[in-house]
């Protein structure tokens, strides 16, 4: 089935199979391949995207449900050799060992701050009729949809506070 | 997966007339847990028609003072959504309480309500289960009881629906609307949507496989406090071992049965001057199997008495 | 052979005149890493397009498969091969060796129609797309034989026999000893089976070239697996090329090859085409290794000033039929406290499940929260700080064997901790501490793993342009082994980090033993350190006897080695300048490191001290955590920033197997119950609250040249222990069947009147 979406900025034409999902495209037939697999069911957040700039899981998401939609991943961030704010915090905090749930970890954290921005509550908002306050515990639980088994959720937190700044 | 067609519905009527016409389709909206059946093939349409792009996704006062959200809407929306912050708040705890950002972001109103159990046997499909193969007899009886229904259960089926979203919808007493491909549409509480299991735990809604939820009213809150709760072993991503729902007086267990559990005798007991406790050991009372579900009938004993505190619902103990 | 002497001597690493040693350098991968151009196994470019695998797996224990009907999956469309133990291709049979020297021997897949355990792989599909291969997987159906299988272990615990070629260890008279003494502690604690969980699924890209396959795989081990898989296709090793350099988390469940490098391998040269294979997140549980569950009965008898008079730690374990396997959860005990009487032993219950194997710190993980909670328990009965206990019971040498520690700084990290923490705010009597709904209370726990150092190599390369590329059959399972590597050559030969490169993960690169036991920091850095020695002296020679060197003609003992220099007082020149001119076409030198003959003659470990602070929901049992410190004494440490990620990560490690952390048997089926993130529950984001750790000043130079020891494994030590403690001294609930989940909590909180 003929699908084009606007990947990274660039205009991509595919003709998939429709069981094809946004994550096997952007891996099997994109050679993007930041976009990781880790359960393929919507438990681990590896492969987190930004689809019309909200963070979704590519896996569970069929590639023709995203005729022309707006894909940004991990392999887009960057501008040119300038990393995004949240890829070098990352790398300044060492947010990641393995590094294979860090692509979902970056566009994840990406898409949630842009959330807090818009004013998404979490269940660690203390007013839901108040501005939110981007505490720690708002940063954790709004990044829980992204397993790390490594573990390196303390210095995830910290990159992310380093570019979002301190607390509200 | 089993290979399948996928077309963008245009508009409502159409989406409507291709699932009906077509054998095997199935309305596609966020598929956050269609497709994660499909590629298990627990589910297996031969077509789907895409409505996650319907004009349906817009929250709006109604008539009666009260919101309607359109059915596309995405959890999140809906969440954030100034009208449902301020006047619906355990609606807003209990979205913000199920899966991750990322899966609220993609997952629809009507979606969530249309989600089917998370009972790990139904899911494993090298195992028998009445909901995906009826008749094959149900593995989860006998199993971990935790995960397992304490009321409205069957010999067929002790799975629970896993919806947290749901279970506010039923305590803020949210209807329904749904379009049927004659072009009639009607109106139905949460409440009654879902199915319990009993001989047929396959039938799991009382929608037809062609009727289209259109959108979810809610009408305007009832006077009193609202909380949702919900217990877990984690402090997220994960399904709730139990949860309750208090809104205007009324009270709705999740995670103990096959739909949003309303707590009706704990209501009446409380409406005849029983104590919070005493209401919270009435509805217990009449859980099944108390033996092998001790464990999560007293959870929800104490959590239902803890949620009434601390919404100061009726009278202490 | 050499001797812990010769490592005493200042070197290179323990002068650290540039400082690069113990530096929190950035990761050296990590630009790729979070840009997501590090290719793992499943996404490396092959040379042309590649056809993908997928396995099916046995659905019963134990048996045999008596048909299979296969014809609908070889219809299916796009599908290349189905394959079972009928037409699978040929291979060596299981435990052969070709070569007596591989590492492992043959391992085949499909080998024929005996189930062993619940989730083998039964058939393989090869098609020409994804989706094809998952569909026509689904269609094949297989009949199987069942017979009786044994899968419950706690049925089976009186089954349990020594395992093999050991005995009990008997100090003393344990019996008569904790008999006479006045406080005792008799209890049994459990420790589930738990799964990996690698966020990276076990996946192989493979091809051939003639008679030479390529595999790129997930594995932390390179010899062992380029030796399992030539030894499965029976050819030589060496027509074997299997690169691993990016893989997606190992904690030993990667330790090993399994069923996607055999297939795939065998797949590609079945079809003549580059094939992808990789395990589904629900076949892992299965189809990989899992940590044991262990039953452990823990004794102490203490005198009435809490010295320990007697000691007994015995565990019983379970493994594979046909795959032993021990979770020596025993083991460390023999070199922790200080008692004259002395019991530790192991048991092994023979089961027909899926294969148990080594998860970070086997044999520590598990074994820890068992002594670590009798201590607690017995600091209880005593009216003594759980700390003050631990100190009356520091040994002066080890208590087992009565050898010298190379360093012990235990009661250090409990002095620091217990400061840095606050301990003094815990109240001793549990159930004290009320904020809101939630019963507050801290624990801790020690911490001790071994260390070890394995024989290892790795080459060096200088080039005309002065960039210096170590490369080593090594592994990074996100350890911060390229890091480590390069900050060890960069000090050594005295040029900034960026003129070096590191490539690992490669079965032609001299040969290092791969990730895991904590040793491969000590291992492979001690050769990389090594390989940096054999460069010195190389570029001294050549630099002193080449008459256009400005050092010609000089001792080549004294030059030294600084800035991208060679120098002696003050005659310098570029390392650069010094292979443009001379050996334009570069100097590659290899080196190597093997363990110290007396090295044995100390008892050499690594330590540390855990503290939890966590909340008990009066009302569900719910725990969650407020907060966590570590301190660790672990030799000097290369890099702080990786260093430290490895123990918190560890640590958090220790808060799973506290809370959620569990797999169980379905005794119906013989299958795990959780076979998935949603069910088998790791810790998340916000379980994690104010959790840090730090190191200790400390350089062990009995344990390799560098002084330096492992730490990948020591955070988990003990840590779920403090949870548990925590928990205890939070609503006064003593769980000792791990995890300690709602219902448990609760079941004891109501048992309290709670």
């Amino acid at each position: 089935m003929k699908t084009t979406m606007t990947v990274n900025g660039q205009v991509r034409s595919l003709d998939l199979d429709t069981r094809t999902t946004l994550l096997d495209a952007l891996r099997e037939h994109l050679d993007l391949k930041g976009s990781k697999k880790g359960c393929d069911q919507g438990q681990c957040g590896a492969c987190t995207v930004l689809v019309n700039g909200t963070r979704i899981n590519a896996c569970l998401s069929l590639a023709v449900m995203h005729d022309g939609d707006e894909i940004l991943t991990i392999e887009g961030l960057a501008d040119g050799e300038n990393l995004h704010p949240l890829q070098q915090a990352f790398l300044t905090e060492d947010a990641f060992q393995c590094g294979y749930c860090t692509p979902g970890q970056i566009c994840s954290a990406v898409g949630m701050l842009q959330e807090v921005a818009a004013g998404l509550p979490s269940q660690e908002t203390e007013s839901l009729t108040g501005p939110i306050s981007l505490t720690d515990a708002e940063i954790r639980e709004r990044l829980s949809g992204n397993i790390c088994r490594c573990s390196a959720y303390p210095q995830i937190l910290a990159a992310v506070r380093r570019v979002a700044g301190a607390t509200q | 997966m089993k290979p399948f067609t996928y077309e963008r519905a245009s508009d409502v009527a159409s989406a409507i007339q291709a699932v009906s016409q077509t054998p095997g389709a199935r309305y596609l909206a966020g598929g956050t847990n269609l497709l994660d059946l499909m590629k298990l093939e627990i589910e297996t349409p031969t077509h789907l028609v895409d409505v996650s792009r319907l004009p349906l996704a817009t929250i709006e006062a109604s008539a009666e003072g009260g919101v309607r959200l359109g059915a596309m809407t995405r959890n999140s929306q809906v969440a954030a959504h100034p009208d449902i912050r301020a006047r619906y708040p355990a609606l807003v705890q209990a979205i913000v309480s199920g899966g991750s950002g990322q899966l609220r972001n993609k997952a629809t109103t009507a979606g969530n309500l249309m989600q089917r159990t998370r009972c790990s046997f139904f899911y494993d499909t090298a195992k028998p289960c009445n909901k995906r193969q009826p008749g094959s007899g149900c593995s989860a009886l006998g199993s971990l009881s935790r995960a397992n229904a304490i009321f409205g259960a069957s010999e067929a089926c002790v799975a629970t629906h896993p919806s947290d979203m749901a279970v506010a919808l039923v305590a803020l007493d949210a209807q329904i609307e749904t379009l049927r491909p004659d072009g009639t549409s009607r109106s139905l509480a949460v409440a009654d949507l879902h199915r319990l299991p009993g001989t047929s735990p396959e039938t799991e809604s009382e929608l037809a496989a062609d009727e289209l939820i259109t959108s979810v009213n809610l009408p305007p809150p009832a006077p009193g406090g609202q909380l949702y709760r919900k217990v877990r072993a984690r402090a997220s991503y994960v399904g709730g071992l139990a949860s309750v729902a208090v809104a205007g007086g009324r009270l709705v267990l999740g995670a103990v049965a096959l739909k949003p559990w309303r707590a009706e005798t704990a209501e009446a007991a409380l409406a005849s001057g029983a104590s919070r406790t005493e209401a919270a050991m009435a509805e217990l009372a009449q859980a099944q199997d108390p033996d092998q579900n001790a464990g999560k009938i007293a959870l929800v004993r104490r959590l239902l008495g803890a949620v009434l505190d601390e919404t100061n619902t009726g009278r202490g103990a | 052979m050499s001797s812990v002497k010769d490592w005493a001597a200042p070197n290179p690493i323990t002068e650290n005149r540039s400082g690069l040693i113990g530096k929190s350098v950035d990761r050296y991968e990590g630009r790729l890493k979070v840009t997501g151009t590090a290719p793992y196994a499943y996404e490396v470019e092959p040379p042309a397009p590649p056809a993908y695998g997928q396995m099916v797996t046995a659905t019963i224990a134990r048996g045999r498969i008596t048909h299979i009907e296969t014809q609908a999956a070889e219809q299916s469309p796009g599908v290349l091969a189905v394959w079972t133990h009928l037409n699978v291709p040929p291979q060596a049979r299981r435990g052969e060796r070709l070569n007596p020297r591989s590492q492992r021997p043959a391992n085949p897949a499909l080998a024929s129609d005996r189930v062993e355990f619940y989730g083998q792989t039964v058939a393989f599909i090869l098609a020409d797309t994804l989706e094809n291969a998952r569909a026509a997987a689904e269609k094949v159906e297989i009949t199987y034989a069942a017979e009786t299988a044994v899968v419950d272990f706690l049925a089976s615990l009186d089954q349990g026999e020594l395992p093999p070629g050991e005995e009990d260890v008997h100090i003393g008279d344990f019996p008569k000893a904790f008999a006479a003494s006045q406080v005792t502690v008799d209890e049994t604690y459990f420790s589930p089976i738990q799964n990996h969980v690698q966020m990276e699924p076990c996946a192989t890209t493979a091809w051939w070239d003639g008679d030479k396959v390529t595999v790129h795989t997930s594995i932390q081990m390179v010899k062992g697996g380029q030796h399992a898989l030539a030894e499965t296709l029976a050819i030589p090793s060496d027509r074997v090329h299997l690169i691993t350099r990016y893989i997606g988390g190992g904690f030993g469940g990667k330790g090993q090859a399994y069923d996607d490098l055999t297939l795939a391998a065998l797949a590609a040269r079945a079809v003549g085409r580059p094939v992808k294979v990789a395990y589904t997140r629900q076949q892992m549980f299965h189809g990989t290794i899992h940590r044991p569950a262990v039953q452990m009965r823990v004794r102490l008898g203490a005198n009435a000033d809490g010295r320990l008079n007697a000691f007994a730690l015995e565990a019983i374990t379970h493994c594979a039929r046909h795959a032993t396997f021990t979770e020596h959860a025993a083991n460390f005990s023999r070199n922790l406290y200080a008692a004259p009487n002395r019991l530790t032993g192991h048991r092994l219950v023979r089961m027909d499940i899926p294969h148990a194997g080594a998860m970070r710190a086997p044999g520590e993980a598990p074994g820890m929260l068992s002594l670590e909670c009798a201590m607690d328990e017995l600091a209880e009965k005593l009216g003594l700080d759980p700390i003050e206990l631990r100190l009356r019971n520091e040994p002066d040498v080890d208590p087992e064997t009565g050898k010298p520690f190379s360093v012990r700084q235990l009661e250090q990290c409990l002095h620091e901790g217990s400061q840095r923490f606050g301990w003094s705010r815990r109240n001793p009597k549990p159930g004290q501490v009320r904020d809101g709904r939630w019963l507050v209370g801290m624990g801790m726990a020690a911490a001790i793993r071994g260390n070890f150092l394995l024989p290892a190599k790795a080459g060096l390369r200088i080039t005309a342009d002065g960039v210096l590329t170590l490369t080593q059959g090594m592994t990074d399972i996100g350890t911060g082994t390229y890091t480590i590597l390069a900050q060890i050559t960069a000090e050594t030969l005295g040029v900034p980090l960026e003129q070096v490169r590191v490539e690992l993960g490669d079965s032609d690169m001299p040969p290092a033993p791969g990730s895991g036991g904590q040793f491969g920091a000590a291992t492979a850095g001690s050769a990389a350190y090594e390989t940096g020695m054999v460069m010195r002296r190389t570029l001294a020679d050549l630099a002193t006897g080449d008459p256009r060197s400005p050092l010609y003609g000089a001792d080549p003992t004294l030059v030294s080695f600084a800035n991208g220099n060679i120098a002696l007082d003050n005659q310098t020149e570029t390392l650069a300048a010094l292979v443009a001119r001379s050996q334009p076409e570069g100097v590659y030198v290899e080196g190597s490191i093997s363990p110290a003959a007396d090295a044995r003659d100390y008892s050499q470990h690594t330590y540390g001290a855990h503290f939890a602070e966590v909340g008990v929901d009066v009302v569900t049992g719910e725990v969650r955590m407020r907060k966590m410190f570590g301190v660790f004494a672990a030799g000097r440490i290369l890099n702080g920033k990786t260093a430290r990620s490895q123990v918190t990560g560890g640590m958090i490690w220790g808060v799973g197997t506290a809370l959620t952390e569990a797999n169980t048997i379905d005794p119906r089926f013989g299958s795990f119950a959780n076979q998935d993130l949603g069910t088998y529950l790791v810790p998340v984001h916000a379980d994690i609250v104010d959790l840090d750790a730090i190191f200790l000043d400390e350089a062990d130079d009995k344990a390799n040249p560098m002084g330096i020891k492992g730490v990948g494994e020591l955070g988990i030590c003990g840590a779920g222990a403090a949870v548990a403690n925590a928990i205890y001294n939070a609503c006064g609930v003593r769980l000792r069947d791990y995890p300690m989940t709602p219902d448990k909590v609760l079941e004891g909180l109501m048992a309290k009147g709670l």
